[in-house]
């Protein structure tokens, strides 16, 4: 990964909250890059900053919640500072974005085919009409059936299924280097879970698209991703090839999230535990967050803040990391 | 394990999701009737955990809700404990009823919905005991409350917080304890995890294992996702638009499973195993619940429908040491089942 220039390079990432009580730090020093074409999985429990960090990047993070600090570069270019109107043209254009809900990203006044050719020609100079062909081709690319006639139909003619096939046009639509997908198939069913994540792994192959694709369910990154990161309590605690991090995982969290899957394949007595809960930001404890949940955490856990270190295939943020054998 | 602690017989249950009168008048529209759950024939042997999966809106919440009386069946009967709970000779008065459903309770999905916000911990735990023996002492209650708290992993000083003060997890540990008030010998459970992130999962699943084995409980878990149920379950039965079109025991389930939904839904299961491979994503939606197919209502997605298929419903009938309802699994004419490698 390391010999192509990155597509996405986030540096040193600081999100926080103004509230009366203080500052929250949501996110907090984190740091990723996405090579070209490449699927970064990002999985963690809920508030664990996935989101935010994801909405950090497409520049639509929720005043008062600001980027405190860091930088965010996109071709090497900085894109975390750029004015509202100039982010608008980047999202869209060079980001595309796929959320839970679909309804999120389609007006319900218009049918979705306005949509699709609006964005079209907002971010590619391209006729009504050859934009109304390239809408019904994408219509066709992510599986509508019947693209002539649905492409006048509203979103609530669609089911939740085809509604985020509808969104993964949109966010296709100009051709963006790179897709944020969070949990773009948690409100839907197993089967229809399983269409969704092969449209989205096959159309961003064939358009070399990069997919930084945030869920809590480890088994779609297992099968999407090249390679994941693991974040907890607003920090990546262990980021590597998905194969290494699901068989060989380092940093002790990671190493109990696996354990309390439970598997379709092998059966056991009791899931591995991890005790308690991730901390509220009000209460993030000093050095490393996850040590009073840790069953390897040492002397030192509680003092200083570990950073990613390689080991091994990934690189972890502890103090005592599983040895690699 | 042994005798049957529940039994639903043919049970089913119509929704009337008519138009308003005026408007069926008016435009000459007919009566709309959605089949949530059309002749189920399930049964809880003491001690067991039945898991029931199958994608949202086949019916398992209608199941659990006829199951605990929040829905009376439009056919078919509910034995509980050798007395019969709804359908043809149950009792008539509500006490009765109650008195019969006794030992019955309820956990739901979501444990932000299901605890009165206004309530003390202590209070919300303590309610269904109360309403049982309402001259219970105040004292007794409330050292069966500090017990009940401690079983489930909290702490009795727990009791005096109200709901908003604790996670997701420590909610739904709270609505467990609630239902092991009354000294339950069946739990209904409603998808209790799906709203929960995996690893607090882990400990509200271990939680109920160990309840069970404790207390000797018998559990109806009903939930869409297949691992879960893969890992809690001794038998498992999977729901497709209102029937069950499939029970085995677990392993047997997992490991050779009969009808092609099943067979799908088992494809469509990510797993942390599968890295890089790729899966054969089965095509088509759940269809519209108001205008089910004929025949076999799975035909328009099967892959082995034949004419038969498309015309006459098949019954669940044995096969390979469980139940199937499929026509190709009865003649025999689909592929054998491709065991999950172990
Ligand atoms: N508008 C906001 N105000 C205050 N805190 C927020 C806001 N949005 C998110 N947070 C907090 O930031 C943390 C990270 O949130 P998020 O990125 O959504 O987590 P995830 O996507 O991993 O579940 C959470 O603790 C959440 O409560
Ligand atoms: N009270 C009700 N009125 C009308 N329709 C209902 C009612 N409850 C459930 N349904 C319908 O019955 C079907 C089964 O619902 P449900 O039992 O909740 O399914 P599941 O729990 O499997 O998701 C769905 O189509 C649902 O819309
Ligand atoms: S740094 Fe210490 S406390 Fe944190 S995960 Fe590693 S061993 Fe555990
Ligand atoms: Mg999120
Ligand atoms: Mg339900």
């Amino acid at each position: 990964m390391t010999a192509v220039a990155p597509l996405l390079d986030v540096r040193a990432l600081r999100v926080e909250f103004p509230t009366r009580r203080g500052t929250l730090v949501a996110v907090r020093d984190v740091s990723f890059a996405i090579a070209p074409g490449e699927v970064l999985g990002v999985v963690g429990e809920s508030g664990a900053g996935k989101s935010l960090t994801g909405a950090a990047i497409i520049g639509l993070i929720d005043p008062p919640g600001r980027i405190a600090s860091g930088e965010i570069r996109l071709s090497g270019r900085r894109i975390d500072n750029l004015p509202y109107d100039v982010m608008r043209k980047v999202r869209g254009r060079d980001i595309g974005a796929v959320f839970q809900d679909p309804l999120t990203s389609l007006n319900p006044l218009y049918p979705i085919g306005r949509q699709l050719i609006e964005t079209i020609r907002t971010h590619l100079d391209l006729s009504e009409q050859a934009a109304r062909k390239r809408a019904m081709q994408l219509l066709e690319e992510v599986g509508i059936p019947a693209p002539a006639r649905r492409i006048d139909h509203y979103p609530h003619q669609f089911s939740g299924g085809m509604r985020q096939r509808v969104v993964i046009a949109l966010a296709l639509a100009a051709n963006p280097k790179l897709v944020i997908a969070d949990e773009p198939t948690t409100a839907l069913d197993v089967s229809i879970q399983a269409q969704i994540i092969q449209l989205l792994k096959r159309l961003t192959r064939e358009h070399g698209t990069a997919v930084m694709l945030i869920t809590h369910d480890m088994g779609v990154i297992a099968e999407t991703a090249d390679r994941v990161a693991v974040m907890y309590a607003g920090r990546i605690v262990e980021i590597g090839p998905v194969a290494a991090v699901i068989h060989r995982p380092r940093h002790p969290y990671t190493v109990g999230l696996m354990g309390s899957i439970p598997s379709i394949v092998e059966g056991c007595e009791r899931l591995a535990q991890i005790d308690g809960t991730m901390p509220r930001l009000t209460a993030i404890p000093s050095g490393c967050a996850f040590h009073p949940r840790c069953p390897r955490s040492i002397a030192r856990c509680n003092v200083d803040r570990p950073e990613l270190e390689r080991g091994g295939a990934t690189e972890a943020a502890c103090w005592n990391p599983v040895p690699i054998c | 394990m042994g005798d049957a602690l529940l039994e639903l017989i043919d049970v089913a249950r119509y929704f009337d999701v008519s138009p308003p009168w005026l408007d069926r008048v008016l435009e000459r529209k007919d009566r709309v009737v959605l089949k949530a759950v059309d002749g189920v024939d399930l049964t809880l042997l003491r001690g067991e955990t039945l898991g029931l999966v199958g994608e949202s809106g086949c019916g398992k919440s209608t199941v659990a809700r006829l199951i605990v009386g929040l829905y009376t069946p439009t056919r078919g009967m509910i034995r509980y404990d050798g007395r019969v709970v709804a359908g043809e000779g149950a009792p008539a008065s509500p006490s009765a009823l109650r008195r019969a459903r006794h030992g019955m309770q309820m956990i739901f999905q979501d444990p932000y919905a299901s605890l009165n916000p206004r309530w003390r911990v202590a209070d919300i735990v303590a309610e269904p005991l109360r309403a049982l023996q309402p001259d219970l002492a105040t004292a007794e209650s409330g050292r069966r409350t500090a017990a009940l708290l401690e079983q489930v992993g909290l702490s009795p000083s727990d009791s005096v917080k109200y709901p908003h003060q604790f996670s997701g997890g420590q909610r739904q540990r709270i609505s467990i304890a609630r239902a092991l008030s009354t000294k339950p010998q069946l739990l209904i459970c409603d998808e209790p995890t799906s709203a929960l992130d995996v690893s607090v999962q882990a400990q509200v699943l271990n939680l109920m294992r160990d309840l069970q084995r404790r207390m000797g409980l018998t559990y109806l878990f009903i939930s869409h996702n297949l691992a879960v149920v893969h890992h809690i379950a001794d038998r498992v039965g999977v729901m497709y638009l209102g029937r069950i079109v499939e029970l085995a025991r677990t392993h047997t389930l997992f490991a050779t499973p009969q009808h092609p939904y099943t067979r799908m839904l088992l494809d469509a299961v990510p797993d942390l195993d599968m890295t890089g491979k790729s899966r054969t994503a089965v095509a088509g939606e759940v269809p519209n619940p108001l205008d089910p197919p004929a025949g076999c209502t799975f035909h328009p997605r099967c892959p082995y429908a034949n004419a038969r298929c498309r015309r006459e419903i098949p019954l669940l009938k044995s096969a390979r040491g469980g139940l199937a309802a499929c026509h190709a699994v009865e003649e025999g004419r689909l592929p054998a089942a491709v065991p999950v490698p172990m």
